[in-house]
């Protein structure tokens, strides 16, 4: 039976569920020129949460019969999650007024789908894992047709939905084969049951396969990636945004916890797939970004890269040490890529018209000159995605090198190195243009995505000085992860 | 009562069935179809080896796949309508609209 100590330990979750069902309800009142209490509301909804989840920082355990877990891990990605969706709903408010779709399902929808994501990374059942996607999938497919009827959202989210649906039923398969290899589907009967040697290895290796599939199609590492930039560029820029930073993390966050804790014996297999995997998006998707000339198109490109560069660290996870320091730069970097992408995003939602599919990059034309904020935030970011001193990106990139040249994958580092300088050239060029084009934007920008850009590249450049601590608190928190 | 083999054979069957129908068929529906037939199949492995085991937690699985299942049945549909409404048309060959 759950006892209360149970929904002590998913408090954040049950908050943000409870609240998302409350604005629902309370939404119907609320007519349409007054959505902004149904932001306000969410708003507050997910710092309750942050809350919560920052009162349980530190401890651990297991709640509903193993189903789930608390450890620092979960705890920190839960409240990545949560600033993400905080994020998510200031980019929208000046968005969705400007494209007249206020309609305050947006927000309960968002609040769904991160308590999905929270309780991805606390996952500690395959069959968890399973409706916690599923959680955080279906009202994101909503969110990216979000501009019905209008045709490019609507195609977004029906490629968003069948390639979903696809990568769901390739992981509920192989979800299956690894109950039929060990008679468990939750990960302490998993690694009983190999530890006792009663599993099936053929079995418990097509699962992992097919498992590494599912999510590398939620991550969008090539060459699962075909959706992502058709569903970046045609679903709202907000859920854009929010996509590419919180799904992106919540994939990884399964990813990592189902890898580390059921398959170290099938590392030395796994490794080569993975570095492949990593190698394979970092070049594709820096290469491919070079020759976009959409805002959103080429962010997706340079999602599908960064990917890369994240799976890079845990290429050699079959060593315990190794592991625990892949896990830590995966943290910081998901950190990093957040503050930077949410930066970038942020910049060009504030700029973006009415009915667009994203700015064209010669609509940054003149933005350093009109907006000095707004320019300065852009070129941060861009700064921090190419990994230039003094911002995150930095920093971020130096621990998965580090961490990549520790497990001894010195050609991956190579390419790596390499791709950066490649994708230096199109983050410069969107630099170039805002600063050395004359021109000038064609609206007046959002405030509150003005606001979420520079607290954005304000997070990048400052704590930047400060690693370390970062670092340490994120290897701290994983500590009492398995 | 047929071995687990049978029912694993007829499982993978349906999977790549489902798999070859999502890349090859054009229209939106049959798709999806195709992905119900993927999920029916992970649905079958779990049953099976439900039953080999003599355990029911296998069983317990297809409920909760089974209503994920009609979750999605129910997004899906509603997007094809709407995008039905806006294009006439839902071939999946035919949403070129976003390109780079």
């Amino acid at each position: 039976m759950p006892t209360v100590n149970d929904f002590l330990l998913i408090l954040p979750e049950v908050v943000l569920l409870i609240w998302a069902l409350l604005i629902l309800l309370i939404d119907l009142w609320i007519p349409d020129t007054k959505k902004y209490y149904t932001a306000v509301l969410s708003a507050a909804g997910l710092v309750i949460s942050a809350g919560c989840a920052f009162a349980l920082l530190g401890r651990t355990g297991s709640a509903f019969s193993n189903m789930v877990v608390l450890d620092g891990f979960s705890s920190v990605l839960s409240i990545l999650f949560l600033l993400s969706g905080l994020a998510a709903v200031a980019l929208a408010y000046d968005y969705l007024k400007r494209n007249a779709a206020q309609r305050g399902e947006y927000y309960t929808l968002l609040l769904f789908s991160i308590a999905g994501m929270m309780l991805m990374a606390s996952a500690n059942d395959l069959i968890m894992v399973f409706l916690s996607l599923e959680l955080l999938s279906i009202p994101l497919y909503i969110l990216a047709g979000f501009f019905r009827p209008r045709l490019a959202s609507e195609e977004a989210a029906l490629k968003y939905f069948l390639l979903g649906a696809f990568s769901s039923a390739i992981l509920l398969f192989g979800i299956a084969w690894i109950y039929g290899s060990t008679g468990h589907t939750d990960f302490p009967g998993i690694v009983a049951s190999i530890d006792g040697g009663r599993a099936n290895y053929l079995l418990l290796l097509i699962g992992a396969g097919l498992l590494l599939v599912g999510f590398g199609f939620k991550i969008g590492v090539f060459p699962f990636h075909m959706w992502v930039p058709d569903t970046y560029q045609g679903s709202p820029s907000s859920i854009g945004a929010f996509m590419t930073v919180a799904t992106k993390a919540a994939g990884f966050a399964a990813l990592l916890r189902v890898f580390l804790v059921l398959f170290p014996a099938e590392a030395p297999i796994m490794a080569g797939i993975l570095w492949g995997l990593s190698a394979a998006s970092m070049i594709f998707g820096n290469t491919v970004a070079i020759a976009q000339m959409n805002m959103k198109r080429l962010l997706a490109y340079s999602s599908i890269a960064n990917a890369g560069y994240i799976l890079m660290a845990f290429v050699p996870y079959g060593n315990p040490v190794i592991a625990q320091e892949a896990v830590s730069s995966a943290l910081f970097y998901l950190l990093a890529y957040a503050l930077t992408s949410f930066g970038a995003w942020a910049v060009m939602i504030a700029l973006e018209p009415a009915e667009s599919d994203g700015l064209l990059l010669q609509d940054f034309s003149g933005l350093g000159r009109k907006y000095p904020w707004l320019g300065a935030a852009l070129l941060i970011s861009m700064l921090s995605f190419i990994g230039v001193p003094l911002t995150m990106g930095f920093w971020g990139k130096f621990y998965l090198f580090k961490t990549a040249v520790d497990g001894s994958q010195i050609p991956l580092v190579l390419i790596g190195l390499l791709t950066s300088l490649v994708s230096a050239y199109y983050y410069l060029r969107i630099v170039m243009f805002a600063y050395f084009k004359p021109g000038e934007p064609q609206i007046q920008p959002g405030r509150w995505a003005s606001v979420v850009a520079v607290i954005c590249a304000a997070g990048i450049f400052v704590l930047s000085f400060i690693p370390t601590p970062v670092f340490q608190f994120a290897a701290q928190m994983i500590m009492g992860m398995k | 009562m047929a071995p687990i083999s049978y029912y694993l054979v007829l499982a993978i069957i349906m999977f790549f069935i489902g798999i070859l129908g999502v890349l090859i068929r054009r229209n939106a529906l049959i798709v999806f179809m195709s992905l119900e037939l993927m999920f029916n199949a992970a649905n079958l492995v779990f049953v099976a080896f439900s039953r080999q085991y003599q355990a029911l937690n296998g069983q317990i699985s297809v409920f909760f796949v089974m209503t994920v299942a009609a979750a999605e049945v129910a997004i899906g549909l509603a997007l094809m309508v709407t995008i039905f409404r806006t294009k006439h048309s839902i071939d999946v060959d035919q949403m070129n609209n976003l390109k780079g």
